[in-house]
């Protein structure tokens, strides 16, 4: 599925005094089964423009298309129906769910879907395996260590069987050698189909040859896009 | 729809892991919702019964009670006015009754002391209420003294005990036979308390009563209804003082719902916040979060409601005694017939569960609508 951003803008507390744009006017086109890796410095709206391609936000104005579906006039229930059939996610701060098992975690996503009990059961128990995690499934999340708590949250993400992974800074918890672990996830995610779209400021991580091209933002705008080969 | 019922189960599933990870939290909530609703409910049950109870007591009251007044207090009966009175159409019975009060100095307590022809007890004999039977210790059988008017004991033997359905005014009553009953009281032969008549139909009661005081003008008619308005107002004073136990305990509820409803903490938001990040909607949200509310709140429901309910009719109430007691002197121990009034347990359900649904579900609707995307940061 080929996303397709024409002319994106954000602009935060519109008409206030602390008026903030965010985006500036950003056309950009994330072929499908590639990994693609926004870089920038801090501030420069990777978050933002990441968040609103995954449909957890929406553009003050510009057109977001998600294959053939124009999504930037979506109201919020078929965002979510998209966001989740779609998008797996991927957070900086992981975000598992404190107190439940890892296991519960990685199901969660699946719940709102009724997916039935067994098929969701023996989905999140190979994941698990091929994570290879399957020893944790039962503990608590926050027993976890970092890299441990990462792969938790890559399940949790793949579990809906997403055509899209989202990871914003997925690297900023992590020392190097856990972050070329994960470079080596992304390139299987990759191997097995999926699109993958990675925020960074990390050089393992634009700089790894798993990367198939790296758009590098300045202020809300796109400075450079370079495909790696 | 086998889907939507697959995902309500899934959301209970998540909900209770939910409650089971904050233990401590929770069961303390459960704790104080249970004990506000086992105060309200006994409240409720307790003040029903009494008034059931009480109703039980008049239904077997005479509808008129004949007094004589002589300088406007209550005097002696002469047993000529039970011929006096005569004939009066309606009136289906008539009869002299004899009873008084004793004062117990070993116990200190009143005894309200009847004559009772129709038991058949012999001159030694008599019936005591169950509350005399616990103070003093008695069993059929055991023998009870009583000073007469004239300085003299008289002993009797305990031939029955009362156990009566409604112990509420039986419990300090002393029955013997009529001869036993004057020489211990003093009444001579020729003299009642009062006068009862039974009338056939209700309508004529105020009727007959109207053509006693004309045939009697020295004799006052008390009628049940005068009665049942009497006991009305007596337990109405009761009722006030348990409406302020029971506003008391809807102020707790109020000010425990609303501290609830204002504490959504960080953590808590945190997480809705991740919940519709990773796909619930805010539907799904309020459900799961519905179910919580809702498994708290029926349990709670149902345990304090149980425990009120063996409270009151298992329990006689005990902590209610201060309430009770002053009602006989002797505290009657207060077995009401155990009942389940629909009405009222829809009125307590929805004034515990509905205001806690709504007190909680507003910040969490509040907390669900923002965007997603703050989990981002
Ligand atoms: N809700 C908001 N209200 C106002 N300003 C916001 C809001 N969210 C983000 N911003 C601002 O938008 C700008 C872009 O933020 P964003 O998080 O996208 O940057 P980023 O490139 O992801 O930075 P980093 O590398 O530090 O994560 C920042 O200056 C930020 O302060
Ligand atoms: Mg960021």
């Amino acid at each position: 599925m080929l996303i397709e951003l024409n002319d994106i803008r954000k602009v935060f507390n519109q008409g206030k005094h602390n008026e903030f744009s965010a985006i500036r006017g950003i056309s950009l086109q994330i072929e499908p089964n590639k990994v693609t890796c926004l870089k920038g410095a801090s501030g420069s709206g990777k978050t933002t423009l990441l968040s609103m391609i995954g449909c957890l936000s929406r553009p003050t104005s510009g057109r977001i298309t998600l294959g053939e579906q124009n999504i930037s006039g979506l109201p919020e229930r078929f965002l979510t129906d998209i966001r989740r059939h779609t998008f797996g996610f991927i957070f900086q701060k992981f975000n598992l769910i404190q107190g439940l098992s890892v296991l519960e975690n990685i199901m969660l996503p699946a719940y709102p879907l009724g997916t039935p009990h067994e098929a969701l059961m023996d989905y999140a128990h190979s994941l698990l395996g091929h994570f290879g995690l399957s020893r944790l499934s039962t503990s608590p999340v926050e027993w976890l260590s970092g890299g441990e708590a990462q792969r938790v949250a890559i399940c949790r993400a793949m579990i809906n069987d997403p055509e899209i992974l989202i990871a914003d800074e997925p690297t900023a918890n992590l020392d190097s050698k856990l972050s070329r672990e994960f470079m080596g996830l992304v390139d299987d995610l990759h191997q097995s189909g999926k699109t993958v779209l990675i925020t960074s400021h990390d050089p393992i991580v634009f700089d790894s040859p798993v990367i198939n091209r790296v758009v590098e933002m300045c202020d809300g705008q796109v400075l450079k896009d370079e495909p790696c080969y | 729809m086998t889907k939507f019922i697959r995902k309500q189960r899934y959301l209970i599933d998540f909900t209770l892991s939910s409650l089971l990870r904050r233990k401590t939290k929770n069961l303390g909530l459960l704790l104080v919702y249970t004990l506000i609703v086992f105060i309200l409910a006994s409240v409720m049950l307790f003040t029903h019964a009494l008034r059931s109870e009480a109703g039980i007591i008049l239904q077997e009251s005479p509808e008129i009670i004949l007094q004589r007044m002589v300088a406007g207090r209550h005097a002696l009966m002469p047993a000529e006015y039970l011929e006096k009175i005569g004939r009066v159409r309606g009136v289906v019975r008539k009869e002299g009754r004899l009873w008084g009060y004793f004062y117990d100095y070993a116990t200190k307590s009143n005894y309200t002391m009847m004559a009772a022809p129709d038991k058949g007890l012999s001159n030694s004999e008599v019936i005591i209420g169950a509350g005399i039977a616990r103070v003093r210790w008695l069993g059929i059988g055991d023998f009870i003294s009583f000073n007469s008017f004239d300085g003299k004991t008289y002993t009797f033997e305990v031939k029955e005990i009362l156990d009566s359905e409604s112990e509420l005014v039986s419990s300090d009553l002393v029955l013997m036979s009529e001869t036993a009953w004057r020489t211990t009281l003093g009444v001579p032969e020729g003299y009642f308390t009062d006068i009862v008549l039974s009338v056939r139909n209700p309508r004529e009661v105020s009727k007959i009563a109207g053509k006693l005081t004309l045939k009697l003008p020295d004799t006052r008619p008390i009628l049940r209804d005068e009665i049942l308005r009497t006991y009305d107002s007596v337990f109405a004073w009761r009722q006030g003082i348990t409406f302020v136990l029971l506003a008391g305990a809807v102020l707790a509820f109020v000010i425990f719902a609303w501290d609830k409803a204002s504490g959504l903490s960080a953590e808590e938001k945190r997480e809705i916040g991740i919940l519709k990040a990773v796909g619930w909607e805010t539907g799904d949200v309020l459900h799961m979060k519905f179910w919580e509310g809702g498994i708290i709140s029926l349990s709670a429901f149902m345990l304090g409601y149980l425990a009120a309910y063996v409270h009151v009719f298992y329990g006689s109430a005990v902590l209610f005694e201060p309430v009770l007691k002053g009602w006989a002197v002797l505290y009657p121990e207060f077995h009401p017939v155990p009942f389940i009034d629909g009405m009222q347990v829809a009125t307590l359900f929805f004034f515990t569960v509905f205001p806690y649904t709504v007190a909680t579900i507003i910040p969490i609707w509040r907390a669900s609508i923002t965007d997603p995307d703050t989990v981002m940061r």
